[in-house]
């Protein structure tokens, strides 16, 4: 097993992201740190379109991520509907 | 007759298609070899290079509408840092030693980061490449340019960011960053991905981004943390992009494997050096502390690297040559760099300072194998030497590793009581290095190390050893840049305008 991450800051924008990321990823740890917040999972997390739109009432681009983005850890998968972090089993 | 048609929303892939791939032609008018001259001189072998994938589709048109938002939002607190006294608002004066470190190693490497991506992004064929490579020269200037302008506000009101730029390229300690850009500029357009695109920035650049931005907004400084995170949150798309890199080498051909782990091994190690550089900044540094160096290593080297390499070995790559003898560093390395730059102060454009008793109760609660046995008695004789006033000053020059160009401080990997120097002799010269790791890299090229500038050597050659005229060539104002942050102006200046702010007298 490896951990994936993710980064991103702590503000207004990312909290529903983080708490959509919570919803879908029930293995995920938040840790929170001064003025950010790094998500690690095992081996594989999950950030789903649907689930963010679903905490901030509004569309989402996933690709609005990159505004808050920090860092990540793992393989990136990226469509319209999901972003997903993977290492290889 | 018209019909009525519902204007389609492309998808990310065929958006990524239509406006990255639609832009590359065959050229007609001059073989594709005389177009692309650098491509293939470095033995690494391409077959199919639409086989190349940005995971995040990112097509210029979004990439610009995100970045203007990046630019908007960092811009809303820089002014509001300049117009609430942010230079004011900091912990304590001595976290300005951390951010001069910053100003003059590493925003001029984002500058020279942005060169060799221009560079790549024409000599490499793959539209998807080039593309991608565009995005990251533009982001690697916005981050040189928004570090400056972040820290001009710094410059307005205290010491030793006025001269960044020959700082940069003259003075001992940032010609170890200097080194590990020049050396990755004069590398081939692939070694250079891997230096920059993989080594640096998926492997390294977490140590010095995350912890240490996490640690100004610790520190009160919100210019830094804006440009730290501002500056990162390109860099998530700068990792992905080198890992693409090397996956895709390694995905082309097999004969590919041997020459990247090759450059894997030396551009880990030459990281790792530069490194040494941001193991003082966080340990030592920053008067309020968010995690030691030790724990940084654990989390951004052990876990995340150690999950990278065990992911690539599906190619046959192994973890890093140099990758033990890090691990053996670790409890080591800023300790002993910071006692050199204790004692060489003369000579740097910062400030530094013997740890308190609190700071020492720090290091030795994070480093319990190795502080109270090798260091604290280090600080305690020094201490004493200064309050007897004597202090403990070197006024000679240190010896620099040929290879990395950091002095050679460090210790054996399995003894610290040692002191690690290795030599080798090229061509009737001798050449001194700090660790196996750094002779390996000269013995595999020593072809380019033995032009290597390096500032001591040239302090001889170039200005008969005259340290005041050196002072004024790097731009060192002798008294108010560099020495013991206790009794300095910047210390003096910030209590008292501290003081000036917060009460009416």
């Amino acid at each position: 097993m490896s951990t994936v991450f993710i980064a991103l800051q702590a503000n207004e924008e990312t909290r529903p992201i983080i708490e959509a990321i919570e919803i879908d990823n029930p293995l995920a740890v938040v840790n929170r740190q001064p003025a950010m917040v790094k998500i690690d999972a095992p081996n594989r997390l999950v950030i789903r379109k649907e689930t963010i739109e679903e905490q901030i009432g509004r569309e989402f681009d996933l690709q609005e991520l990159h505004i808050n983005l920090i860092t990540l850890g793992g393989n990136v998968t990226e469509d319209e509907d999901s972003l997903t972090l993977s290492w290889a089993e | 007759m018209d019909m009525k048609v519902a204007k389609k929303k492309l998808g990310l892939k065929e958006k990524y298609r239509l406006m990255t791939r639609d832009l590359g032609w065959e050229p007609t008018y001059r073989a594709k070899d005389e177009v692309f001259p650098y491509v293939n001189y470095e033995g690494i072998k391409v077959h199919d290079w639409d086989k190349w994938e940005d995971p995040f589709r990112l097509t210029m048109d979004s990439y610009w509408k995100y970045q203007a938002e990046k630019e908007r939002k960092f811009y809303a607190i820089i002014d509001a840092h300049a117009q609430n006294n942010g230079h004011l608002n900091i912990t304590d004066a001595r976290y300005l030693s951390a951010l001069k470190i910053f100003l003059q190693a590493i925003s001029p490497g984002e500058y020279a980061a942005h060169k060799g991506f221009a560079r790549v992004g024409r000599e490499f064929p793959g539209v998807g490449t080039q593309v991608a490579c565009q995005m990251q020269a533009i982001d690697e200037i916005r981050h040189a340019q928004t570090q400056i302008h972040a820290l001009s506000n710094y410059n307005k009101y205290y010491d030793g960011f006025h001269a960044f730029a020959d700082a940069r390229d003259r003075i001992w300690y940032t010609s170890v960053a200097r080194s590990f850009f020049d050396d990755a500029m004069s590398a081939g357009p692939f070694e250079f991905m891997i230096a920059i695109g993989f080594s640096f920035e998926y492997v390294l650049t977490n140590l010095l981004f995350v912890p240490f931005m996490s640690g100004a907004a610790y520190n009160g400084d919100m210019a830094t943390v804006t440009f730290g995170f501002s500056a990162q949150s390109d860099e998530a798309r700068h990792m992905t992009l080198g890992l693409e890199c090397i996956k895709f080498m390694l995905e082309q051909d097999p004969d590919n494997l041997p020459i990247v782990q090759g450059w894997l091994d030396k551009w880990f190690w030459r990281g790792f050096r530069v490194l040494g550089l941001v193991s003082t900044m966080m340990d030592y540094m920053l008067p309020k502390r968010v995690m030691s160096w030790r724990e940084a290593w654990e989390i951004y080297g052990v876990e995340n690297g150690g999950a990278l390499f065990k992911d690539l070995a599906r190619y046959g790559i192994r973890p890093p040559k140099g990758w033990d003898d890090a691990e053996k560093a670790i409890d080591h390395m800023s300790h002993q760099f910071m006692l050199g730059l204790y004692q060489w102060s003369f000579g740097t454009s910062f400030h530094s300072w013997i740890p308190s008793d609190e700071d020492m109760d720090w290091l030795s609660a994070k480093y319990p194998t190795t502080f109270d046995k090798y260091y604290r008695p280090r600080w305690d004789h020094i201490r004493k030497l200064a309050a007897a006033g004597t202090p403990f000053k070197n006024f000679g020059l240190a010896k620099l590793c040929q290879t990395c160009q950091l002095p050679v401080v460090f210790t054996e990997p399995d003894d610290a009581t040692m002191s690690c120097h290795r030599e080798t002799e090229y061509k009737g010269e001798k050449y001194h290095f700090c660790s196996d790791g750094c002779q390996h890299i000269f013995d595999n090229e020593p072809e380019k190390y033995v032009q290597a500038w390096l500032p001591m050597p040239s302090l001889f050659q170039e200005l008969n050893g005259d340290i005041g005229a050196w002072m004024n060539w790097v731009g060192l104002r002798d008294g108010e840049d560099n020495g013991d942050f206790v009794g300095s102006r910047d210390q003096r200046n910030f209590d008292q305008w501290r003081g000036m702010a917060t009460s009416n007298l």
